[in-house]
């Protein structure tokens, strides 16, 4: 602050150049792809060390074969599907939930609570859970993806908190004027708490937006697939063919590289383009995560 | 005589007190029925799935009507603590769990700290913004870039095979020993920014008063650091270790199942990734199911303790 050594002048100094580096290593990458993404694929596939531009001459091919690719195309549809109704079943549930374990009357509120954070600390596992959506009848259905991950109980601790913390004397002098749960609910409590359903939206939204691992063992047909599938799909186990098939292309790794690329930009373009405006709403999430009670 | 007929009173009293309040609140009940549901099918049932680890399960045969596994039921368990894979999986899932802790819990504090520093708000916004950027792309998009970046023809690759330090045109994670590394510095890479969030807040939370006291005194910047700065975020930095220390061996399966491959199990094969491929991919639900009952009655166990210490030394705690 008001320290002028030249020690502190020193330090500031260098921890400038050690924050700056900081921001670099965690955008470059990021550029890199982009980069990557437009340059010649012949030129890239013997290119040593850093992009700082595109080599040669800029190619939208890469772009092109993720834009003719059914697979992405339906993927990004599912994605969709599976967050809007994943939502709507997320926000619905968890405010219920939340509400009636934030109501102190409640004789079985301390049971039921503990019901619930039980579950947060210990699961049947892996193979269990399978079983479980197998014997409902739900393989292979865009609803495995829904229905099991309706409720994140840790969003639901964080909403209960949210609950608790609007002033009884409010949802009281509704309940004098007659008002029943869920008209102090929808009318009362949820106007109060809007901050912190944004809140949930985000969290859930990126849950759904990133999940790939329960599609990979519940879904069969590729035409359901999420987009984190098909990404996992093509990114990382390099299942093209059907990819090439479309442009007739061999499968020379000049080309997968650049598909790879371009494809990395196309889905995570969103939400790169909006994450600086979320931060903030994640930054209550974490604050409010942080201190459960 | 007395005891007795006051014990009867209670008894009486709570059934009929729970008739009235489930009577009086039963529109609140009725709102948590679904949710109560959920949780039934979604987690209780699961749990009660966790027999088939006690048992040779067939799904022709169902829960129930399965035999029960040999040795009273514990066979799964003693041959997979016999088996070649316990102790390589133990160790490669606390090399891995620990090591990525070593690294990535105090590089959040030495951000925050930095960050404190800076008198410039935009600077201090931008880099903020920038460190967060790793955190908002999706764990499979991170996972490619690192194949990509790693791989034969990759930057990272490049740049070390010029130090020297690896081979040239071959993907780093095809050597056994450099997936650890790998690991750990793209797991940096993704949370520091986001990890020093709730120390910045702490640090935001300090009462200036005491600067101000301390510049009377003379103490210089390093001076305040030392003995204001960090002792007033001690609280939250401790909190903090514990409630990682109870994750320790819940390492998640996601990434480590992304990046790693049958070349490398040596030292990549984790407990997570062992219940998925032995589970998923082999269909031996009972073996496997018994490796995740394992696994998770110790993270449980480490859960439980870590909270009762952080208790202890912080009065926050889990529950």
């Amino acid at each position: 602050m008001k320290d002028k050594s030249i020690a502190y002048k020193i330090f500031t100094v260098c921890n400038t150049i050690v924050l700056t580096l900081i921001a670099l290593a965690c955008l470059y990458p990021f550029f890199y792809v982009v980069v990557a993404s437009i340059s010649d694929p012949n030129e890239l596939i013997k290119h040593n060390g850093l992009l700082f531009r595109p080599l040669n001459d800029i190619t939208f091919a890469g772009y092109k074969m993720v834009f003719n690719n059914k697979l992405v195309l339906s993927g990004y549809k599912n994605t969709m599907i599976i967050l809007v109704v994943g939502l709507v079943f997320n926000l619905i549930l968890t405010t219920m939930g939340a509400y009636v374990l934030s109501l102190k009357e409640l004789m079985l509120r301390k049971p039921l609570t503990i019901l619930v954070i039980i579950t947060m600390y210990f699961s049947g596992g892996m193979v269990p859970a399978y079983l479980n959506i197998r014997s409902l009848g739900l393989m292979d259905s865009l609803w495995s993806l829904i229905i099991p991950g309706a409720i994140s109980t840790s969003n639901l601790i964080i909403m209960r908190s949210a609950f608790m913390s609007v002033p009884e004397s409010l949802s009281e002098a509704a309940k004098m004027d007659g008002a029943s749960h869920g008209k102090i609910l929808i009318k009362v409590m949820l106007p109060l708490v809007k901050a912190t359903l944004a809140v949930m939206v985000l969290y859930y939204g990126v849950s759904h937006w990133n999940a790939w691992f329960n599609s990979s063992i519940y879904l069969r047909t590729s035409s359901k697939y999420p987009l984190q599938l098909v990404l996992r799909n093509i990114l990382i186990e390099s299942q093209t063919t059907d990819m090439m098939s479309d442009i007739g292309a061999a499968e020379s790794p000049q080309v997968l590289q650049l598909l790879k690329y371009s494809l990395i930009v196309v889905s995570s373009l969103p939400i790169m383009a909006i994450y600086p405006f979320l931060q903030k709403f994640f930054q209550k999430g974490v604050m409010m995560g942080a201190v459960k009670g | 005589m007395k005891k007795s007929k006051k014990a009867a009173g209670c008894n009486v009293s709570f059934g009929i007190r729970l008739k009235k309040d489930l009577k009086k609140n039963y529109a609140a009940y009725l709102i948590f029925l679904p949710v109560l549901i959920y949780y039934i099918i979604f987690a209780y049932k699961p749990m009660y799935g966790l027999i088939i680890a006690f048992k040779n399960y067939t799904p022709a045969k169902g829960i129930m009507e399965s035999a029960w596994a040999d040795n009273y039921g514990l066979g799964h368990f003693i041959k997979f603590f016999n088996s070649y894979y316990f102790l390589r999986l133990l160790k490669n899932t606390l090399t891995i769990s620990l090591s990525t802790l070593l690294v990535t819990f105090p590089a959040p504090i030495i951000l925050a700290l930095l960050l404190n520093e800076v008198r410039a708000k935009k600077f201090k916004k931008t880099v903020q913004t920038l460190s967060y950027m790793p955190h908002f792309i999706s764990t499979v998009v991170i996972c490619s870039m690192i194949h990509l970046f790693v791989g034969g023809n990759g930057f990272i690759t490049n740049a070390l095979s010029a130090l020297g330090l690896a081979e040239g045109g071959i993907s780093l994670l095809s050597h056994e020993k450099m997936f650890v590394p790998t690991y750990v510095i793209s797991e940096l890479w993704q949370t520091i920014g986001w990890s020093a969030i709730i120390y910045i807040s702490a640090l935001a939370g300090i009462d200036q008063e005491l600067y101000e006291a301390a510049r009377i005194d003379g103490a210089n910047r390093w001076k305040q650091t030392l003995h204001i700065t960090i002792p007033s975020i001690m609280v939250t930095i401790i909190m903090m270790f514990i409630l990682k220390i109870g994750t320790v061996m819940s390492l998640g399966h996601e990434k480590i199942i992304l990046l790693y491959n049958p070349g490398i199990y040596n030292t990549a094969d984790v407990i997570s990734s062992y219940v998925y491929r032995k589970g998923l991919l082999e269909s031996n639900w009972s073996f496997s199911t018994a490796v995740g009952f394992f696994n998770s009655v110790i993270n449980l166990t480490l859960v439980i303790v870590s909270n009762k210490i952080c208790k202890k030394k912080t009065d926050m705690g889990l529950w």
